[in-house]
């Protein structure tokens, strides 16, 4: 039975994360874009499922897996996670570097891009936040506030950029995905915001 | 004692002056508000390139870009003027040569160039099209499709003389 629900669980975790990846792979759109611009939209796809593992690694809701080690894969997520918004900005770059720099000047004429840069800043910041913890020397409340503020930027700003895309993510998979990620989300702040209360008692 | 006689033809005179120019002075007051140049969009010269050749056709076609040229202020139509079209289609890239064309507008101020189907590149389906031969102002547009599947898209110039 216990083995039955550690298995229901991950495989739909792994069900979330890959049909959306498995769909946008059948875009008929692929058809008229080059290696560089296709990796570019997958990067992109990979980085929205790695914002579904986040949340789940944190919130200790996959068996199976000690609070230790899900914090340690939660931190090789998040570098994985930089690395996927690197190579999304830096191959859309290559295929179109006017539109790439409209969209980091928060000019271009596409609503989606500048929360698309909003999300992008906040995964560079996190990832500051989490590489100097133990040099800025705050508590960990503070930092733990900080960095579930920046999540949220992280998840609102990724999650609007996706929707509001006419791209080779197919639609339904898509909604799904980003619903998923902001359930994700809300609840694991909520939980961790329950544990902080009852530590601070 | 005078007596003013006002005749026909007098009235008719007066009366028709006063039609003639208050009619004028709407026209004139019409000109002077004007119709508005057209204003470039934001991102519309992205992967522009100058002096792309006056085609037939650009690529395989099957896309109709349609619009049409006036004039600021009177809005008359301007024939012969150059419009370039751009856009990621079937057939290439924005940044493409062969995605580049140009054509002519008519007597009517109409102009009309077949190209391949345009896809949606960086999240919209979308075309860029260029007013920029120096006796009026430059323009760029970059019009979205209001849905991907359409076969053609419009745009429309009211351009500024320098």
């Amino acid at each position: 039975m216990r083995l039955a629900r550690v298995a229901l669980v991950w495989s739909a975790l792994a069900t979330a994360v890959v049909v959306p990846i498995a769909a946008a792979a059948t875009s008929p759109l692929l058809a008229w874009r080059d290696p560089v611009y296709i990796s570019a939209g997958f990067a992109g796809v990979v980085a929205l499922g790695l914002l579904l593992v986040q949340p789940l690694l944190m919130g200790g809701y996959l068996p199976e897996l000690s609070a230790h080690r899900g914090r340690c894969i939660h931190r090789w997520i998040g570098v994985l996670l930089v690395v996927a918004v690197v190579a999304h900005v830096g191959a859309l770059w290559l295929t179109s570097p006017p539109d790439v720099i409209d969209a980091l000047l928060f000019a271009s004429p596409t609503p989606f891009s500048a929360w698309g840069v909003i999300a992008m800043w906040a995964v560079f910041a996190t990832a500051l936040l989490a590489a100097l913890r133990r040099q800025l020397r705050v508590r960990l409340r503070s930092w733990r506030a900080g960095h579930m503020v920046l999540a949220v930027f992280i998840v609102v700003g990724s999650v609007i950029h996706t929707i509001l895309i006419e791209g080779t993510m197919e639609t339904m998979s898509k909604v799904a995905l980003c619903a998923l990620v902001i359930a994700a989300t809300v609840k694991v702040i909520a939980d961790l915001r329950g544990w902080a209360k009852r530590w601070s008692r | 004692m005078t007596i003013t006689r006002l005749s026909r033809r007098s009235l008719l005179t007066a009366g028709g002056s006063l039609v003639a120019s208050s009619v004028c002075g709407l026209l004139v007051s019409a000109r002077a508000e004007g119709l508005a140049p057209t204003r470039s969009m934001p991102g519309g010269s992205n992967n522009y390139r100058p002096g792309a050749p006056i085609v037939q056709r650009i690529g395989g076609g099957g896309f109709w870009m349609t619009g049409t040229v006036r004039r600021a202020g009177d809005g008359s139509p301007l024939p012969g003027q150059r419009i370039q079209i751009w856009a990621h289609t079937t057939e290439g890239y924005e940044p493409d040569p062969k995605s580049h064309g140009a054509t002519l507008t008519d007597s009517n101020g109409v102009f009309r160039l077949e190209m391949p189907q345009i896809i949606p590149a960086f999240g919209q389906a979308h075309g860029h099209l260029a007013y920029d031969s120096g006796e009026f102002q430059a323009v760029f547009l970059r019009p979205v499709m209001s849905s991907s599947k359409n076969t053609s898209l419009e745009a429309h110039f009211v351009l500024q003389p320098v």
